[in-house]
């Protein structure tokens, strides 16, 4: 009972943080292509904003992670689930770089996706199936991988 | 270098990123979770007990943001120039290399950041980087090499 009402309650956690999130996003322009490759585009006319963007972010996110870092667990209760893995691979550069392409391409990733997917856009309809796809394909490979290393 | 003076919203950028580290901060203090869409949407994939839920409520939070900001103001303009194909093909590589590099623009550059983790440090370099160059080549290398070829003489 104590367990399924904390669970409840972290759903309601999670369902306002992706909520703000996607109001942030809005606020900061970031829920327009157009202005993410604005910024890209630094040989164009160039819109500085996803670098303030970022630093908004990131000055109140280095608060909250400091804070994180010396819990064991959330003010929820549940265990903290920060990623451990430190090395710097193969995959980790090449997807990144992979990601900057379709990023490069589109002006789109995948939080703003959802917040497109939000307006009901057929575009934003397109981007995001694509873009499960492209997941799925990732777990296919990866299970495939497993599988043939055993 | 030029700045692009009327589109540059240092004001509401600021405010808005501000308001995504809030967000970031309740999920990571109260869920103990990074805020990295890539990471919540992949764990759907193959998804074990009670850990459904919550990672769809983040992706429904998000997509019902428009919709709440759309009570108080209307919608700030949205523009998608690339084209239906194109986008179905980045689509397919962002969802592919989000998942193998482990992590988007939120779970590296966000959270990552905030959490000095080096693997982010260069991840969002790597994207940063390569974003800057697809656009240099989309915007400034190959309408002139197409419009060459096709004799508009750009």
């Amino acid at each position: 009972m104590q367990k399924n009402f904390s669970n409840i309650i972290a759903v309601l956690f999670s369902l306002l943080s992706g909520t703000i999130f996607g109001l942030g996003l809005i606020l900061a322009g970031m829920s327009n292509p157009a202005k993410v490759l604005a910024f890209l585009d630094l040989a164009g006319l160039w819109d500085p904003s996803l670098a303030l963007v970022m630093a908004g972010a990131i000055g109140v996110g280095l608060v909250a992670f400091a804070m994180a870092k010396k819990r064991s667990t959330s003010f929820l209760g549940l265990k903290m689930h920060l990623p451990s893995l430190r090395i710097i691979d193969k995959r980790l550069v090449i997807g990144g770089l992979a990601f900057g392409i379709g990023w490069g391409l589109s002006g789109i990733c995948p939080a703003p996706a959802f917040v497109l997917l939000g307006t009901g856009t057929t575009k934003a309809i397109i981007f995001v199936v694509s873009m499960l796809i492209g997941m799925e394909i990732f777990e296919k490979i990866e299970s495939y991988r497993n599988k043939s290393q055993r | 270098m030029l700045i692009d003076w009327n589109n540059f919203s240092p004001w509401t950028a600021l405010a808005g990123g501000a308001i995504i580290g809030v967000a970031s901060a309740i999920f990571v203090l109260f869920n103990g979770r990074i805020a990295g869409i890539c990471g919540i949407l992949g764990g759907l994939f193959r998804p074990q007990k009670n850990d459904i839920y919550w990672r769809l409520a983040f992706i429904v939070g998000l997509m019902i943001a428009p919709l709440i900001w759309q009570l108080f103001l209307p919608l700030p303009i949205i523009d998608i120039e690339a084209s239906n194909g194109l986008l179905a093909i980045t689509g397919l590589v962002v969802g592919i290399s989000t998942r193998y590099g482990s992590g988007c623009t939120s779970g590296h550059g966000v959270c990552g950041i905030s959490r000095l983790s080096p693997r982010s440090f260069i991840a969002t370099l790597a994207f940063m980087f390569a974003g800057f160059v697809t656009v240099y080549i989309v915007r400034h290398l190959l309408d002139y090499e197409l419009g060459f070829k096709l004799g508009l003489g750009v």
